[in-house]
């Protein structure tokens, strides 16, 4: 190394430094420390005491744990396709050029700006069985449906059902779809016009423009949003704890793995049973990752790669 | 039906699909606020009132009351935004200035783990950072929500680093010709530059403080230290839902800030969101 690049790299590492220091104490070091405590028992009041795969082998038949593992795919396979593509639909809607553009997409990214406690309060009444905003509007949809049909449907009590309490909570993070939506729009503004203007000499209409033309080259876009719903939605936490009250839904529908990790390192203090669980999270969320990217690279158009 | 009729009829069905779609969005906001100022009875009617017979502004005092501490949770929620914004903008700025204006040998492989530990969920480090901070003796104090913003985190670098790239090389060049050290480029030439960036990162930053709902759930124990958001939960779990008026009030005034806010730095939200989205 010359004295230039020696000095070069001590400036660089000074510079840094704060997110080094941050590296070292707010993630290596716990990432580390958990997969320890993974091994002990722990509760925060002793020592950890090591005892091996003991943790682990208890994971495998505690039945809260594996219906918070289901719960969490469950959401998870819900919300993240629901969400990418109401977020691509209300993004190439949102950038077609029509009066009172600016205030249609300001009003789509709102909710997005919603803090997860009030979220999580509003939508409880939102999805309430008897007064809720919901079913007050469902409720004569049913009336109608089953007027003609003869049926008896009646809207479900969401919060309150286990068959619908999910779906009451993918509702709820649809209405903060608008962040996505937003890096979508960014993602479109990408889209050489040339590409459209040949589409259109090839007698395409806008649908076919949509998809042929505008969602491969958004495609880098799409992968980028994905991973953010499934980085986001295999943690989700606070806006069902909130809708039931610090609980975990009726029978168990709405206990979550970070749920579950919480409950038992902050109210069981089980401390390192609840490493373990974080780090079997942890381990989902990574290979999903690793999966999504590698059949992204499959198929995904990077202009001029 | 020549062309343009039916195109013009196409962005009148788009139109509609639009502004159908707005309302539905608009919706959960409206019910709150018009909950938020109904007569407890008329909360509960079937089919709904859309409009309270009469605007019960009362709803607000006393949902402020309900909440127990409201103007301490607000102090401690602006505390702790002022602590983390400033933490985060210094500490970031650093970072993302060694990650991108300065040479070193090894620093983009360095920068790939700084993309990683954004892959790094919360729920598995709180257990260990809990017990550190309890070594520390935080726990019940402050300190574990803002210290840590003062160690760039790693979305802030990446932001600001995109930001920094765009800065044309020459700048620094030319102000080291003139003797400038690299901490003076970096407080003169690059920092006044990058001032939308900054404010991008800043504006973040208070959101994510004035949101984050784990993080306090978890270290703080005394209820006069809570913020806006663990006060709110707080009164919903104790409330158990019943007094839906005063728990819209009471949402809407943690809400409201946030979109007031918005409504005055719309440009650099929309920028500043667009860019994480960009070239990762």
């Amino acid at each position: 190394m010359t004295r230039h690049e020696k000095r070069n790299l001590r400036v660089g590492l000074i510079f840094i430094s704060p997110w080094l220091a941050g590296f070292i104490l707010m993630s290596l070091y716990p990432l580390i420390s958990s997969a320890y405590y993974s091994l002990t028992d722990y509760s925060v009041l002793s020592k950890p005491v090591y005892t091996g795969l003991d943790n682990y082998r208890a994971l495998m038949s505690d039945e809260l744990f594996w219906q918070s593992l289901w719960n969490t795919f469950y959401f998870a396979a819900l919300s993240i396709p629901i969400n990418l593509v109401a977020a691509i639909l209300l993004a190439v809607l949102l950038n077609v050029d029509l009066p009172g553009k600016k205030i249609f997409r300001t009003v789509y990214f709102l909710p997005s700006l919603v803090p997860m406690v009030c979220l999580g309060v509003l939508w409880q009444w939102m999805l309430n069985g008897q007064m809720g905003l919901i079913n007050q509007m469902l409720s004569p949809l049913c009336d109608v449906i089953n007027a003609v049909l003869g049926t008896s449907v009646n809207p479900p009590n969401w919060l309150a059902d286990p068959a619908y309490a999910k779906l009451g909570l993918v509702l709820a993070s649809m209405w903060g779809v608008g962040n996505a939506v937003v890096i979508f729009l960014a993602g479109l503004q990408d889209v050489p016009r040339s590409l459209y203007e040949a589409a259109e000499i090839d007698g395409c209409g806008f649908w076919r423009k949509t998809i042929h033309v505008t969602l491969p080259i958004i495609s880098p876009v799409i992968y980028f949003n994905g991973i953010m719903g499934l980085i986001g939605s295999f943690q989700v936490f606070a806006v069902p704890y909130v809708m039931t009250n610090g609980g975990e839904g009726p029978g168990r529908s709405l206990l979550f793995a970070a749920t579950y990790v919480f409950n038992k390192g902050f109210q069981a203090w089980s401390m390192g049973y609840a490493c373990a669980v974080a780090l079997i999270l942890f381990v989902i969320i990574l290979v999903l990752t690793l999966l999504a990217t590698y059949v992204a690279e499959r198929h995904i158009y990077y202009a001029g790669k | 039906m020549s062309s343009k009729t039916a195109q013009l009829l196409q962005r009148f069905c788009l139109y509609v699909l639009l502004l159908v779609g707005a309302v539905v969005f608009i919706l959960p906001f409206a019910w709150m606020l018009s909950t938020s100022l109904k007569p407890l009875n008329e909360t509960m009617t079937v089919p709904p009132r859309w409009l309270p017979s009469h605007i019960q502004w009362d709803n607000y005092p006393r949902a402020i009351e309900e909440m127990k501490m409201f103007w301490r949770y607000t102090g401690n929620t602006v505390y702790l935004c002022a602590m983390t914004v400033i933490g985060t903008v210094l500490s970031s700025a650093l970072a993302a200035y060694g990650f991108s204006r300065i040479e070193w040998r090894g620093r983009d492989k360095v920068f790939v783990l700084v993309l990683a530990t954004m892959m790094i969920p919360f729920p598995v480090v709180m257990v260990p950072l809990y017990t550190l901070f309890r070594e520390l003796g935080w726990i019940g104090s402050f300190k574990p929500l803002w210290v840590p913003s003062f160690m760039a985190g790693a979305f802030n670098v990446f932001l600001l680093r995109q930001f920094f790239l765009t800065l044309p090389k020459e700048l620094s060049e030319a102000a080291k010709i003139d003797g400038a050290s690299e901490w003076q480029i970096f407080c003169q030439v690059v920092l006044p530059l990058a001032k939308p960036a900054l404010i991008v990162v800043a504006l973040f930053q208070f959101m994510a403080t004035w949101n984050d709902f784990l993080g306090p759930l978890i270290y703080l124990t005394d209820q006069s230290d809570f913020t806006l958001a663990l006060g709110l939960q707080a009164y919903q779990s104790r409330e158990g839902g019943t007094d839906w008026h005063y728990l819209m009030a009471a949402s809407t005034l943690v809400v409201i800030p946030v979109v007031v806010l918005f409504f005055f730095t719309q440009r650099y939200f929309v920028e500043g969101i667009a860019t994480t989205g960009g070239k990762g």
